[in-house]
């Protein structure tokens, strides 16, 4: 049936083209643009709404729908309403041909089977830093490409840290950095601001202490993770922190931090290009673990994957779009217009030749773990909840760090069985 | 007949069968759901956010209508005793309803701010200490509820003044010269000559505000740690506020919302009938 209506357009196409051959360039637009059957036409989702037809994006999007011989029809969504959207997408069969999520999404999608493997599709990815792509694997299997990367630092605002005479580069670890917010209270300035939402968005700003206290996701009340809690709320009851964090999100977060009263924030890659709006001199430190040393912040930034279609010799091309969208050299221009870090080696240094400020951000990323990894994939979301109710609930004083995490475990334990 | 099918009647069936069904992920997809009978349901109710939740449901519904009513009835009265700018005045307190909800939410949620809110600033300006407004457990549903009070005022208000406009100034008079009080006027005339207004105007201020779920989520998620999540905050939680959509639980959180306002549109009706007779 399809085919068959693909020929006749096809045909009605070519008589078309024939008749206006003089006039007009192609014909490739002619079909109403909700049949998505055209051959011709290939259809891309991403999350990237911010980013009109006039962007780099989009024009990279256009480009390498060209150079693969089709043209491309881009969509940007949400974050949020993407999943939703994937999901309803693929229930009634017209899911686009590359699809571009958020990193923890992609196991959801690969679970509810919407995804194509890479073995599927062909796409090579043996340039890839493993700790990056492994958000997007799933027993054994990959399910699609990181496009770049973003995680979380601490930046700092140096004017601050000088009334304090806190020397950043002496802070290694949280003993240091809980005495460097001290000394910031003592002059009369704000300690630091976070992002504590009852959210995923606050889960993924507690991982890089969770992590860095030596914690594992597996086990939410270890004594490790008590003690990354307890940094937290010690942090609120000294007033180091802002109350407000339990109700910030990371752009809120960093609206206090932009108002120069504070010492630290802990925000991401994102933020770079609004951090030289500020107007004040600013700098960047990975996140310390405990007892010292780069504690392992979330991976964020999204993956380019290929939907299951039931026209499986659209994948030669989808691959071809997804390659063209994280070869090296676009990979660069990508990473550049999203402020995110590459995923691989080469174009890292290449960012870090070009821009030495990525150099800590290259750092952090390459410490940096996904929250699906550890074959943890669609459990993850059912830990990450318990853990976002237990910090709330320490840091907003209704329960002990001991007893929030242990209440978390309890439930994360049930629902993950 | 079209168009209750397509846009009522369906949504309602299929979220009735989505909370029947034990979906994943993979079978919301791939169809193929098992029945689960009234399992969803079960797990709601055995869940420990469910009568917390439920609780604060109720309070919140009716702390908020009490105030609204209240509120909007005084302003109506207010009103009409026509005075100089009354119209314009009358204008302005019709502004919250006028705002998008995200716009008044957003508002609210900067002044009730812990740290750089302006009514922790008065409150620090009046001598007292500031009050965690949205990020203490104590305080979070309040703050909801004074919020979604200032919201639901002006419909109170418009309902309950054209209310007033029915009621024959005849009336008052005769009360008046019969040498009854501005209250006893209020309490045994204007009130019971409003009564319809007032029930037609408390019910669907009541499905209205059951069902509030901009406000909560804008202002906290439904936290600090759920201490102001709702059955309608929880019910999108579930479905979509997580990586992982539960929609089988979130459409039976939902389905229960519907069947509370049923409830009090049933006995609307019934009182109704009552008055009638």
């Amino acid at each position: 049936m399809r085919n068959s209506s693909i020929s006749r357009r096809a045909a009605g196409c070519a008589l078309f083209a024939v008749a206006l051959t003089a006039l007009a360039g192609g014909c490739s637009d002619a079909g109403p643009p909700s049949s998505g059957a055209s051959a011709q036409e290939f259809t891309i989702w991403d999350p990237y709404p911010q980013f009109d037809n006039s962007s780099d994006w989009v024009k990279l999007l256009t480009k390498c729908g060209t150079d693969a011989g089709v043209t491309v029809k881009r969509t940007g969504f949400d974050t949020t309403d993407l999943t939703t959207k994937a999901l309803l997408a693929a229930q009634q069969g017209n899911s686009p041909d590359v699809l571009i999520v958020d990193n923890p999404v992609v196991s959801t999608l690969a679970e509810a089977g919407v995804l194509t493997t890479t073995d599927d599709t062909k796409v090579d990815t043996a340039t890839i830093e493993p700790n990056l792509l492994a958000a997007g694997q799933l027993d054994g299997k990959t399910y699609g490409v990181p496009i770049g990367a973003n995680t979380l630092a601490l930046y700092y605002n140096k004017k601050v840290l000088d009334a304090a005479k806190v020397d950043p580069t002496t802070i290694k670890d949280w003993a240091s950095l809980t005495a460097a917010l001290a000394k910031v209270k003592a002059v009369g300035k704000k300690g630091i601001t976070f992002s504590a939402i009852g959210t995923e968005e606050g889960s993924f700003q507690f991982l890089p202490w969770f992590w860095g206290s030596g914690a594992g996701l597996t086990q939410l009340d270890s004594p490790q993770a008590v003690s990354a809690l307890t940094l937290w709320t010690d942090w609120l009851k000294n007033g180091y922190a802002p109350n407000s964090v339990i109700n910030n999100t990371q752009t809120t977060s960093w609206q206090e931090f932009a108002s120069g009263a504070y010492a630290f924030a802990e925000n991401g890659t994102w933020q770079l290009a609004n951090a030289k709006k500020t107007g004040f001199e600013y700098g960047i430190i990975p996140i310390p673990s405990s007892t010292g040393g780069t504690a392992p912040a979330p991976t964020g930034g999204e993956f380019v994957t290929a939907p299951v279609r039931d026209d499986t010799g659209r994948y030669a091309t989808s691959a071809k779009l997804i390659a063209c969208l994280t070869s090296s050299d676009n990979a660069y221009t990508t990473d550049t217009t999203l402020s995110y870090i590459a995923a691989t080696d080469a174009v890292q240094g290449k960012q870090v030749a070009a821009n030495p400020d990525l150099k800590v951000w290259v750092d952090a990323v390459k410490a940096a773990k996904g929250r699906t990894s550890d074959n943890l994939g669609t459990k993850y979301p059912k830990i990450s909840e318990p853990l976002w109710g237990a910090f709330q609930a320490a840091l907003s004083g209704g329960k002990s760090p001991q007893d929030a995490l242990k209440a978390a475990q309890t439930t994360a334990a049930a629902s993950t069985k | 007949m079209i168009y209750l099918g397509a846009f009522y009647a369906y949504p309602l069936y299929r979220n009735l069968d989505l909370s029947l069904r034990s979906y994943t992920v993979r079978s919301f997809v791939h169809g193929g759901a098992p029945f689960a009978g009234l399992d969803n349901y079960r797990t709601v109710f055995a869940d420990p956010t469910f009568w917390p939740a439920l609780t604060r449901t109720v309070v919140f519904t009716v702390v908020c209508l009490a105030f609204q009513f209240s509120i909007g009835m005084a302003l109506a009265l207010f009103f009409r005793r026509h005075f100089p700018l009354s119209a314009t005045l009358r204008a302005v307190f019709l502004v919250p309803w006028l705002l998008p909800l995200i716009v008044s939410a957003s508002s609210w949620s900067w002044m009730l701010n812990s740290e750089s809110g302006v009514v922790n600033a008065a409150l620090r300006a009046l001598g007292a200490g500031p009050v965690n407004w949205l990020t203490d457990p104590r305080w979070a549903l309040v703050s909801v509820i004074i919020a979604n009070i200032w919201i639901g005022i002006p419909f109170n208000l418009v309902v309950l003044y054209s209310g007033l406009q029915a009621v024959p100034p005849e009336i008052h008079e005769a009360a008046a010269l019969d040498g009854a009080s501005g209250w006893q006027r209020f309490r045994w005339v204007t009130f019971p000559l409003l009564r319809p207004v007032s029930a037609i105007t408390i019910l669907l201020g009541l499905v209205y505000t059951l069902k509030v779920f901009d406000i909560i989520w804008i202002m906290t998620r439904g936290g600090p740690a759920d201490a102001s999540t709702t059955l309608a905050t929880w019910s999108y939680r579930l479905g979509f506020g997580s990586l992982l959509p539960r929609f089988g639980p979130g459409a039976a959180v939902g389905n229960l919302l519907i069947v509370m306002a049923l409830v009090c549109g049933l006995v609307y009706i019934r009182v109704q009938r009552g008055q009638a007779r």
